[in-house]
Parts: structure tokens; sequence; C-alpha cells
């Protein structure tokens, strides 16, 4: 354990050098405000207070946000040692992969943890600050807090098997990118297609709700939606998430890190230094 | 005394090549030996294969008791890459204390150990300002963590001044002085012969000699090279003593002879009294000892 709190602690040390650190922060703090600003519009029309309002358009940024900013600080975890030379004099320590890799995911969380709860706290204080009502939505915003930890684990985890997929940081930027392209927004497009294309049927009723747990992303939007009661404020693929049960949702969430972070170590040990 | 480090018949291959060819060695504790060979000779290959970063195709390896690579192994073995690197965005301090606290030692020594290479002035700067030289003294002071039984070092004076050189090899004596097996590999030979126990020469991937300085030079039994200089007026005289003799720019006379034949000489030289200035005998060298061994075959 006190290996994998010293790799972290230097891994936060380096993101914060390379200001990484208020870039994530940064970044999240003004989506997330200019989300806020723009979301008093429809507050009236559902019928719930303005927090909850606040959190359905946080929720469709996220997905896009977290899984970028994730995969960003962790392309890098294993080719940049790779390539800056690094690595063989590290694997000849007494540490094991997978806590250089534990120790590495948990210092990039810890910064993606920050960077959300600083986003979205300041989008809360925004809502409650123009209408105090909003503080019954808190849950909401803990729930949302919480689970774009767990989406960016999962993407943290997949950058890092990429990392150590590709060797190089070019190829491993290539392909960190190609995977939040296909997962976040073509995964989505084609669903959508997909609906239009089917006109209600056996696609929309049966396969959708699958298609939809089967990626961290859409699960993520869909427990959060569905849990906020926010459907109706939220268009799109996020439409559907009414016809998931809560429970499912969730469930996919949390199995999403540890696969990932597994493939990660996987991928990790075929590396030779 | 058991051996800290053991290969016997270590074979590697990579593809159709190879790397390596039935190599056996051992290295006793406190004592340290340079691995010679050309580029390519398999010197790399066999320190990453006694580090356990790549696996090998035949024979036994033996690390501190325990298999190379293993926990055990690693915890006891101290290793200094060819063209050491660190991430350069962290202090020298902050990157020893990193390596303090995987080693399960007390970061606090981090600056103790900065202070032995002398890089204490430089401890607070980021790696990515160092020189060459710096980097490679950052790269010796985590090899002094925890007091290794075996240490590897890959070239670990290149990019290192004469005095700084001879500041590591005093550093290498105190470590091997307190037990610590030392293997390492360099290009520069006079300061190899001056500072290790015994001196192995991989060649194609074998081992094709292994031995103190003065067996190797007893082996290769190379001849010895004599300068004779004639006294002023002699110079005639001296070269129709010695027909075999090639004559140098300035008058003096080079000749060469087998060990056995040395002391013979030398009377035959002395026998002709004022007729001769001065005499240098010159002893083969590291190099001439390396070239004779690591000649392959056909050359």
């Amino acid at each position: 354990m006190s290996r994998i709190l010293a790799t972290a602690i230097s891994e936060f040390r380096i993101a914060f050098r390379n200001r990484w650190v208020s870039i994530a922060t940064g970044m999240m703090v003004l989506f997330a405000l200019v989300l806020a600003a723009a979301g008093s519009a429809p507050t009236g029309d559902v019928g719930v207070d303005r927090l909850s309002v606040t959190v359905a358009s946080l929720t469709s940024l996220a997905v896009y946000l977290v899984p970028l900013l994730a995969l960003l600080m962790s392309f890098d975890a294993v080719a940049g040692e790779v390539e800056r030379g690094t690595l063989p004099l590290l694997l000849t320590y007494p540490v094991s992969r997978l806590q250089i890799l534990l120790g590495k995911l948990l210092a990039h969380l810890a910064i993606l943890a920050l960077a959300v709860t600083l986003g979205y706290g300041a989008a809360a204080l925004v809502a409650v600050w123009s209408d105090p009502a909003a503080v019954q939505g808190l849950g909401s915003l803990w729930r949302l807090i919480w689970t774009s930890v767990l989406l960016g684990a999962t993407f943290l985890g997949a950058g890092c098997a990429l990392s150590a997929l590709a060797r190089r940081p070019s190829g491993a930027a290539g392909l960190a990118m190609a995977l939040w392209l296909v997962a976040v927004v073509l995964y989505d497009r084609a669903l959508l297609a997909l609906i239009v294309t089917d006109g209600g049927g056996a696609f929309t009723t049966r396969a959708l709700p699958v298609a939809l747990l089967a990626n961290p992303a859409d699960a993520f939007r869909v427990f959060n939606l569905s849990a906020a009661e926010a459907v109706a404020a939220a268009g799109g693929i996020g439409g559907a998430a009414g016809a998931i049960p809560l429970w499912q949702s969730a469930a996919s969430l949390f199995p999403w890190p540890l696969a990932a972070i597994g493939l990660a170590v996987a991928a990790f040990r075929k590396v030779t230094p | 005394m058991t051996a800290t480090l053991t290969l016997s018949r270590l074979t590697k291959r990579f593809g159709d090549m190879e790397a390596l060819k039935a190599v056996s060695l051992s290295l006793e504790p406190g004592k340290r030996a340079a691995l010679l060979g050309h580029n390519g000779a398999g010197k790399s290959t066999l320190m990453k294969i006694v580090l356990g970063l790549i696996p090998f195709d035949g024979g036994e390896v033996s690390v501190c008791g325990a298999a190379p690579g293993s926990p055990s192994a690693r915890a006891q073995v101290a290793y200094l890459p060819e063209n050491v690197a660190f991430h350069p965005a962290l202090t020298g301090e902050e990157q020893l204390r990193h390596y303090l606290a995987l080693r399960g030692e007390s970061p606090r020594q981090a600056m103790e150990l900065l202070g032995r290479v002398g890089l204490a002035h430089a401890a607070q700067r980021r790696i990515g300002t160092y020189s060459k030289g710096m980097r490679q003294r950052v790269g010796l002071a985590q090899t002094l963590i925890g007091r290794p039984r075996l240490l590897v070092l890959d070239e670990p004076t290149s990019g290192l001044d004469p005095v700084s050189r001879r500041d590591f090899y005093d550093l290498l004596d105190g470590l091997a002085a307190e037990g610590t097996a030392i293997l390492l590999s360099s290009h520069v030979l006079t300061e190899v012969e001056a500072r290790t126990d015994s001196i192995l020469i991989l060649s194609g991937g074998q081992l094709v000699a292994e031995g103190t300085l003065a067996a190797l030079r007893a082996r290769a039994a190379l001849p010895v090279a004599f300068s004779v200089f004639p006294a002023p007026g002699h110079e005639a005289s001296l070269a129709a003593a010695f027909p075999e003799a090639a004559t140098g720019a300035d008058g003096h006379l080079r000749l060469s002879c087998p060990q056995a034949e040395k002391l013979p000489l030398i009377a035959r030289i002395a026998a002709l009294g004022d007729h001769v200035a001065d005499l240098d005998v010159i002893p083969p060298s590291l190099e001439d000892i390396y070239s004779h061994f690591s000649r392959r075959d056909g050359q």
C-alpha cells in the first residue's frame, strides 16, 4: 500500500507541475458555470428544483468531458515511461506492475475527483444562490460526483491499457482519441439512427436498453437522469432512460472500472522493457 | 562462501540470433567484476536477464539465492541503466524520495544520498535542468539505497568527468568492502584495469575470457614491447646489435618478445652498457588483451 501511495504522490506532483491539475479543474469549472447560466431557462416547465435541472445539464456535459479528461491524463502512463527510458529502472524496484499502475490511477483519479467536485460545486453554488429551494437537489449532485468518478476510473483504466498496448505516446494518444470518439460520440449516434429506422419496434424495446447498459458512458447518463427523474429535461438518447430500472444502470457502472483496470494490468504485464 | 550471482549455461535467443551462448559465471560477495565486450556482444542482454527484465531461453540464473526478477531478488539488487533517465518535472530530491519509498526506506535519507554523490547543491532543481553527468549521479545515488547485495551498473561512468569517475570508484570500493558484489560494464578499460577484481570478456554472446587481469595477461601471452634509446654516437652499433628491431622516428629502437624471453632480452640490452641511454618496457595493455580475446573467429 505504501508503494502505491508513494507512486501516487509522485504522479500527482508530476501532474501538478505539468499543469494537469489546473487544466482539468479549470475546464470543468468553466463548462459547469456556462451550463449553470444557460440552464436557467427550463426551470418551472418541468416542475423540479433548479439544481436538479443543472445536474441534468451537467450529466450531458460530463458524459463527454470526464472520459476525455481521463483519457488525456492516462494515455501517457506507460508509453511515456517507455519513451523517456524510465521504465527499465522502475521495473527493477521491488514494486509490482499492479502497484505501479494503481498508484498512477489513484493520482489521476484524485485529480479528476477534484476537478468534477469543484466544477459541479461551482454550478451548484450558482443554482442555490439564485434559488434557495435548489438545496433539494444536493442528493443528485452528490450522485453525479461519485458516478463521474466511476466513469473517470473506467476511462483512466482504458487509457492506461491503450498506453501499454501502444508503447509509444503518439500511438497511445491516437488510440485514446479513437476510443473516445467511438465509445462516447459515435455509439450514441449509431443507437439514435437505429431507433429512428426501427420506429418503436423490437430494437427500441429489447436491444436498446442492453446497448445502453453495455456502454459505461451511457450507463452513467441513464443512471443519473433516471435517478434524478429529470428524464424529461434531457433529450435524445437520454429519453430512453426511463425504460431502464435504476438498479440495472447502477450495476453497470461498478464493474466497468474494474474491467478497465484489469485490462490495463494485463496489457502492462506484456510490456518488455 | 555462497556466490551472490550465479549463471550457468545461460542462453538467450532473439529470433534466430543467439544473443548469449551458454554463459556461465559466478560473482562472490565483495567482488567487483567488469564485463567487457563490443557493442552487441550481449552485455546489456546479460544484465537485463540478471535483473529479471527479460526472460531467458536456457540455463540457470540465481540472484542472491532467488530467481531473477523475483520480489526477493529485486529487494537486494540495485541497477544503474546505461543513459539513466528520470522524469524531467521532478527535482533530484523528489525523485530520490520516491525511490526510497519504493524500497521501503525512509524518504528522509534523500539529501544524505545526494550529498554522497555530490549533488546536494542541486537537490531542489528539476532533473530536466541537469547535465548528463548530474543525471548519472542521481542514478548512482539511487543504487546506494538500502545496502544492496548486488549492484548491476551498465556503463556507469559515461558522462562523468575524470574526478567524478575517481569518486565513483571510491564509492564502489566502499560498497564492495561492505560485501556488495558489483557487476559493471565499461568502455574505459584503463579505469576497469585499476578498480576491479576480475574481468569478463563477452564476444558474440560467448564468455571468451574470465579472470584477474594478471591471469588473463598470462593466458594471452602477448609480446612485451621495448623502446631502447641509444646513447649519442652509438645509434649504428646499437642497430647492429639488434637487427630484428624497427627504428623509430627519433632514432630509438622498438623491440618485442614473448613474456618468457623478457628477462634474457633485458640482460642483452644491459650488456651493451653505456651504448644505451634509456629503456622502456611496455607490458601488453588491457586494450591489447581485450582485442586478443574478443577477436571473432576468422578475424
